[in-house]
């Protein structure tokens, strides 16, 4: 139930759809408006105060639920606390689910907000902790060990020795201005949205800014596509905008296919009216009439969302006919993908739209000059559509002001792979790679040491320990071999094999490559069948497996890389080759090990490994015999037991169980 | 009989709809029936007017199309970056020779099939199994085996 | 006019057009595996990549638009490391068997890795190894040999419009089929073969009945007749370089003979026939409100086409067998019964510019008491291959006149192998039949070119006809749309599924462009205006026939023997 759509001031307020007024959120959200007398303002205020929870009265429990927040179990621990919430005769609270506020490994987070005291954050909050958290808080007993933090609110009373929310090691480092509402707004509700300024941008856009002003703007602001090319988004705008066609097309492409990566699903779990806003003055901007937002459907939640939001808009006349009074009309509809890591490129996005093959054609023609149904259309990413209300309405100048000479404003992270804090982080062009891993991550996990952080996914590259102080932006990441791409960051500790990351991207590649141009399709085959003789693995070809064959094939493998990279159709094969590349060029040390010495020194590679028993050290207690699924391990009960290397399936169960440390891996020494 | 019921209202859905509409039809027939039958390859070609091989070459590009009924427990395995460094290669093998099932395959009894997805964006939290759109966090050996059991548990009763 | 560098050279040229056009024009061949003249490139072999200087990657010359400045280049140690992988990567899986592959004259994967030199497999894979579809009567499918080019679907859903496959599956899994991977006779497939034309490799190739032939050739026991089709003297007269001057259809019977054969009989006869009962037939339409238009049925792939895509229409075709159906029921009946020899005993064999007549051969509602009417049917390519088989020396064929009884024919039934040719031949003798005169001019020169959509308008008699003639089955789906929603209206009208008519056909020689087709159409109107009998009706073997076996065009006999009643296949 929206309260805002309902809201009338007084009988000069007349907005209906039909009678759309131009200055209706401005006088919603408490600014100016048409009839500018102090009662009517000051009735505006209160109720948003009323939607902000900040009446003083109200008692709120906020739940993250999203995709992390529910595999973590968010699911349950809102069962149980509505069970004691009932149990306690305080059904009065209200209970709300937010999106991820980005701190995703200290899932479920649940804050309680007490009558006239700041919001409290707590982690981890499994079910079976909810009742002796709910009674110490509701008893005034802050646990030190489960709060994070509290949310500041001049509104609100704080807490006694309790931090800033946002002081916290994670947070101090980032700059969250796409972020800023996620984990902390409903994202159901777009009245939460509203009263948090949203939709002003494009009330802005709408009232006083012609087309070529906000091209202008944008252009300015030194916005680049977040979704991987990092094209300047303000000339693929004007692009756009310069033809002149009848009918234009808008896409958001919410298609985040690259493994490792959800900033994307994460923003429009937690604040999809942001997505919706930045894609109507995109559209706006270029004269579109209509919309689509392709989403991944392996993204359910961040669909029903969304769709709630589209909903919403419509409610408040925000999209479809006579938007805000301006005689401008946009539909928005949503376009489900349906597993195709290759629909995340332009052009075979819009055939998969058409309902075609999700195959890319070359271009030219570009998408702006002839792209969805061939209209000219204009394509952004969700990140890039997301950030374009913060500059509207703040003004390029203040983008600009953040970021470096060619790489402006922030850019969003997904940090995961061995690292104590994963999450979402939003952090300023500029930000050292290392803060990002030893501030806001906290360093990589289990007390290991750093091997590489992978950035910017397949199509991306590896950064080692010796550039772990590359500064994260557009130029310096391709000045170390590796790209910006779009914002997966996965850190590697020294227990992971570099050519075994090498190979886990030519597996995908394989996978996803759509198959239509020669280079990518053969090409990569070869290059996995190559890095899988490296490995070890079983080999297409036996009589390839000696030294001379593999050292052979490390030079094929930089030809086939080139000539990949120089000839495929579309980015994902012209890319596809760098994380082979790029580990070649960092850990050519590791690839020559598996190559001449047959070994696999982290024991990632497990054709080059062997499993031993130590006999000195194994009691013969029969666990890892009963444990073996391929019986590959004898030996009598309280006498040392042995593996059978034949029909040893290397899956390591033996040593996971093994309680005496008796079994060892041994690598290279045949 | 049941199955053309289904496919009926769907297919109402899409009355007049255009060669764009194909993706979306083809969603919600599996998601009535779980997977695309001959016969809804034939409705469908009838109802857009695309050729049945046009129409199977769409569907087959895509990952999320079935041709085969799915077990009751569609089990995908997540071998995103995350996940894989955090070990869903042997989780993968695990579950195979758990299930006795290769990724795109059913069990025999129809309760469970196994697919691989690329990365299910809930990197976090690897490695990541979704079981009938649940996720499960954080995953390892034991993790499995006590998610299979408890269903095979249920399943009985 | 821009101005571009190739290869250091200034060339001049106009803006719009694709580098690949550009090259062409300048006499550079670059090669190309997708690219299809006439089509939107899809970019997907690679191949034609050259160097643009300050362009990043190479660019594909098939689709980039020439732009001023430019400077390119084609043939840069870049380029060429390009091609050959791509060539490389593509032979790394190719099965390794030319020696046995029915293309290998003709393979254009084979003459790249001769043209650019491959002698070594830098990448060694696992071949290909799919299942081999040889369901179907016509075209055989090896998609272990298909690299993926993409032009064989192309053809089969842009020209034809009957998509009968499509690319499935996805990455390295790719390959092109029909609907859950079945065979293609169980698809929409029509047989046109259009799609082996195309084909660079060996992936697609025709249902060969060589040794079928060659067996019957060699059994005492069986007399071995053969039929050739109009299109066939005149393509096989172009293939060998025959003397203008000769009339191709002797030496290709001189031919014949050499082989083997024991009768050669020309399917121009019947072609004859068919005009007699056909135009019979549109004259009962138009005198007795019978539905109109009505619409030629000799082409088989047309035939399918209309059974299986718009099957309402079927009673639309003429009821008349095709020209090759028919002289197949004369000689196992009439001449059989003439030459006292039992109809088991005759193998007939018919050389046919098309894959279709394969399938047609098989029909069930075409076979005369449960047998077949024709035995083997050879495409043109296989019978060129049965002259190299049998050592003939072409010089040296002496000409010979066809078989009498089922031999003569007029050059209307030549024309058949033209689109237009058989409208034209079909109103001559209408035009006899309504006002028992000649026409004044045979020839109806607004049917004689490669448009694939003419039409014309004539009085014959009472009768305004007119008439619609097309070729290519996107082009007949057009047309049936239009007359479906009542804006046309035509009493006649011809369909070819091949481009041209016949002598486009799907088992014509390879390599065959508009220039080579039009070519044959100019050699077909050359025997035209050489020939003293123009008209059907004028033929003495069918004025015989009808004399002392069928009585006259519609009859008892004909129906029995020269008509169909169609059912579903």
């Amino acid at each position: 139930m929206s309260l805002l759509s309902q809201f009338r001031c007084c009988d000069k307020c007349s907005h209906t759809l039909k009678n759309p007024c131009r200055d209706r959120i401005f006088c919603m959200a408490g600014k100016t408006s048409c009839h500018d007398d102090s009662s009517c303002r000051q009735l505006r205020q209160e109720n948003l105060k009323v939607i902000r929870n900040e009446t003083g009265e109200d008692k709120v429990i906020y739940i993250g639920y999203g995709t992390c927040g529910l595999g973590a179990g968010a699911e349950e621990t809102r069962q149980q606390i509505e069970k004691w919430l009932a149990h306690n005769n305080q059904e009065d609270y209200k209970l709300i689910k937010v999106g991820c506020v980005g701190l995703c490994s200290s899932e479920p987070l649940v804050d309680i907000q007490l009558p006239g005291k700041e919001r409290l954050s707590f982690a981890n909050v499994q079910a079976e902790e909810v009742a002796g958290l709910l009674d110490n808080v509701f008893s005034g007993v802050i646990s030190k060990a489960k709060v994070l933090g509290s949310f500041p609110n001049e509104n609100l009373e704080p807490w006694e020795k309790v931090d800033n929310f946002f002081t916290q090691a994670f947070f101090a480092g980032q700059k969250r201005l796409v972020l800023e509402n996620c984990g902390i707004v409903d994202p159901m509700s777009v009245d939460s949205y509203i009263a948090r300024g949203g939709y002003q941008a494009l009330s802005k856009v709408l009232n006083s800014s012609t087309q070529e002003e906000l091209c202008d703007e944008i252009d300015a602001s030194g916005l680049r596509g977040r979704g991987g090319g990092g094209f300047p988004t303000g000339r693929k705008w004007k692009f756009a905008y310069a033809e002149s066609s009848r009918q234009k097309y808008i896409i958001c492409n919410a298609d985040e296919g690259d493994p490792g990566a959800f900033m994307d699903r994460a923003i429009i779990e937690g604040d999809p009216h942001r997505v919706l806003e930045g894609l109507l003055i995109a559209a706006y901007a270029i004269g579109a009439s209509d919309g689509y937002i392709y989403i991944r459907s392996e993204y359910p939640l961040a669909i029903h969302r969304l769709e709630k939001a589209i909903k919403e808009a419509r409610v408040h006349g925000l999209l479809g006919s006579n938007i805000l009074n301006s005689q401008i009309n946009i539909e928005i509809k949503l376009k489900k993908g349906a597993g195709a890591f290759v629909c995340g490129e332009e052009t075979a996005l819009m055939h998969s739209i058409e309902g075609k093959r999700g195959m890319p054609r070359p271009r030219p023609p570009y998408p702006a000059v002839r792209g969805l149904f061939n209209q000219p259309t204009l394509i952004n990413n969700v990140e890039t559509l997301a950030t374009v209300p913060w500059i509207v309405a703040r003004g390029a100048e203040s983008f600009r002001k953040l970021g470096t000479e060619n790489s402006k404003g922030t850019k969003i992270f997904a940090l995961s792979g061995d690292i104590n804090r994963a999450g979402l982080v939003e952090v300023e062009m500029g930000t050292s790679m290392r803060s990002i891993v030893e501030t806001i991550g906290g360093g990589v996990s289990c007390g290991r040491k750093y091997k590489a952080a992978q950035i910017g996914g397949p199509s991306g590259g590896c950064i080692p320990a010796k550039f772990i102080d590359t500064s994260i932006d557009y130029e310096s990441l391709k000045k170390v071999g590796a790209m910006m791409g779009s914002g997966g960051l996965v850190i590697m500790d020294d227990k992971k094999c570099m050519v075994d990351i090498a190979k886990y991207f030519m597996e995908f590649i394989r996978r996803e490559s759509c198959g239509k141009c020669i280079p990518c399709r053969e090409g990569t085959r070869r290059v996995l069948q190559i890095l899988k003789m490296i490995t070890g693995e079983e080999n297409e070809d036996e009589s390839l497996n000696n030294p001379l064959e593999r050292m052979q094939a490390i030079v094929s493998l930089r030809k086939l890389a080139r000539v990949i990279k120089d000839t495929s159709l579309c980015g994902l094969g012209q890319t596809a080759a760098n994380p082979v590349i790029s580990t070649l060029e960092y850990f050519r040390d590791e690839y020559e090990e598996h190559i001449f010495e047959r070994k696999c020194s982290t024991g990632v590679c497990s054709a080059l490994v062997e499993y031993h028993i130590d006999a000195d050290k194994c009691t013969g207690c029969t666990l890892c015999a009963r444990e073996c699924p391929a019986g590959a391990i004898k030996g009598a009960r309280k006498a040392p037991h042995y593996i059978v290397n034949s029909q040893c399936i290397k899956c390591g169960v033996c040593l996971e169980v093994c309680r005496f440390e008796a079994v060892n891996l041994r690598t290279g020494e045949k | 009989m049941i199955e053309k019921e289904k496919f009926a209202v769907v297919k109402n859905k899409y009355k007049n709809a255009g060669p764009d509409a194909l993706i979306p039809l083809l969603q919600d027939i599996q998601g009535e029936l779980g997977y695309l039958s001959r016969e809804a390859i034939t409705e469908v070609s009838k109802g857009l007017k695309l050729s049945e091989s046009k129409i199977y070459g769409v569907a087959s590009f895509y990952n999320q199309f079935k041709f085969n009924p799915p077990g009751k427990y569609h089990i995908q395995i997540c071998r995103g970056t995350a996940c894989h460094i955090k070990g869903s290669k042997t989780i993968l093998e695990h579950l195979e020779r758990e299930l006795k099932i290769a990724p795109d395959q059913t069990t025999k009894d129809g309760l469970f099939s196994l697919e691989v997805v690329s990365c299910v964006g809930a990197c976090s939290l690897a490695p990541v199994i979704v079981v009938n759109n649940k996720f499960h966090a954080d995953v390892d050996k034991k993790k499995i085996k006590k998610i299979i059991k408890k269903i095979r548990k249920e399943e009985l009763e | 006019m821009i101005s571009v560098k190739i290869n250091h050279k200034t060339v001049k040229t106009t803006p719009e057009k694709t580098i690949l056009e550009v090259l062409r024009k300048e006499g550079i061949d670059i090669p190309t595996l997708c690219h299809m003249q006439g089509f939107p490139p899809t970019g997907s072999c690679r191949m034609c990549v050259v160097e643009v200087k300050d362009f990043p990657g190479l660019v594909p010359s098939c689709s980039y638009p020439v732009r001023a400045g430019m400077e390119i280049q084609t043939h840069s140690n870049r380029v060429l490391e390009a091609r050959r992988t791509i060539l490389e990567l593509l032979l790394a899986t190719h099965p390794d068997d030319c020696l046995y592959c029915g293309k290998k004259e003709d393979c254009y994967l084979l003459e790249l890795s001769s043209r650019m030199n491959v002698d070594r497999r830098p990448y060694r894979a696992v071949k290909k190894e799919m299942k081999r579809d040889i369901a179907s009567n016509s075209i055989i499918r090896d998609n272990a040999k298909c690299i993926l080019c993409g032009k064989c679907v192309r053809i089969c859903e842009e020209v034809q419009q009957v998509g009968a496959i499509d690319f499935v599956n996805r990455g390295a899994d790719t390959c092109v089929a029909s609907a859950f991977e079945d065979s293609i006779n169980l698809s929409t497939c029509i047989g046109c073969g259009q799609c082996i034309m195309v084909c660079p490799t060996g992936a697609l190739q025709e249902k060969s009945y060589l040794n079928e032939v060659m067996e019957a050739l060699n059994n005492p026991a069986k007399t071995v007749v053969v039929q050739n089709a109009p299109a066939v003297s005149v393509t096989i007269a172009q293939e060998l370089d025959l003397d203008s001057q000769v009339e191709p259809q002797a030496v290709l019977t001189g031919i014949l003979k050499k082989m083997g054969f024991d009768y050669v009989f020309e399917t121009g006869f019947s072609a004859d026939l068919t005009i007699m009962e056909e135009s019979s037939e549109l004259i009962e339409r138009l005198q007795q409100g019978g539905k109109l238009p009505m619409f030629t049925s000799c082409s088989p792939g047309w035939v399918d086409y209309v059974e299986k895509f718009h099957p309402e229409l079927r009673d639309y075709l003429s009821s008349c067998k095709s020209p090759q159906q028919m002289l197949g029921s004369l000689v196992k009946t009439f001449w059989a019964e003439s030459q006292k020899i039992n109809h088991d005993d005759i193998f007939h064999v018919a050389i046919m510019p098309c894959t279709a007549k394969k399938s047609e051969a098989e029909r069930s509602d075409l076979l005369t008491g449960g047998n077949k009417d024709i035995d083997a049917v050879l495409t043109t390519r296989e019978f060129l291959k049965l002259i190299k088989l049998h050592g003939i020396e072409v010089e040296k064929i002496e000409s010979s006149p066809a078989d009498t009884l089922l031999g003569k024919h007029s050059s209307a039934g030549k024309l058949f192998a033209a689109s237009g040719g058989v409208m034209e031949a079909a109103l001559r003798t209408a035009h006899y039949l309504i006002t028992g005169k000649n026409m004044e001019e045979p020839e109806i020169s607004t049917l004689r070119n490669l448009r694939e959509h003419k039409e014309t308008e004539l009085k014959v008699g009472n009768y305004d006809l007119k008439v619609a003639v097309v070729y290519g089955l996107g082009a007949a789906n057009k047309l049936l749309e239009e007359i479906k929603r009542g804006e046309e209206k035509y009493d006649f009208v011809e369909v070819m599924t091949c481009p041209g008519g016949c002598v486009g056909g799907g088992g014509q020689p390879f390599g065959a462009d508009q220039e080579k087709i039009r070519e044959r159409m100019e050699a077909l109107y050359k025997i035209d205006s050489r020939q003293k009998v123009r008209f059907s009706h004028e033929n003495e073997s069918i004025k015989n026939i009808y004399a002392e076996f069928l009585g006259k065009p519609l009859g008892k006999k004909s129906h029995e023997l020269l008509h169909v009643r169609r059912t579903n296949q």
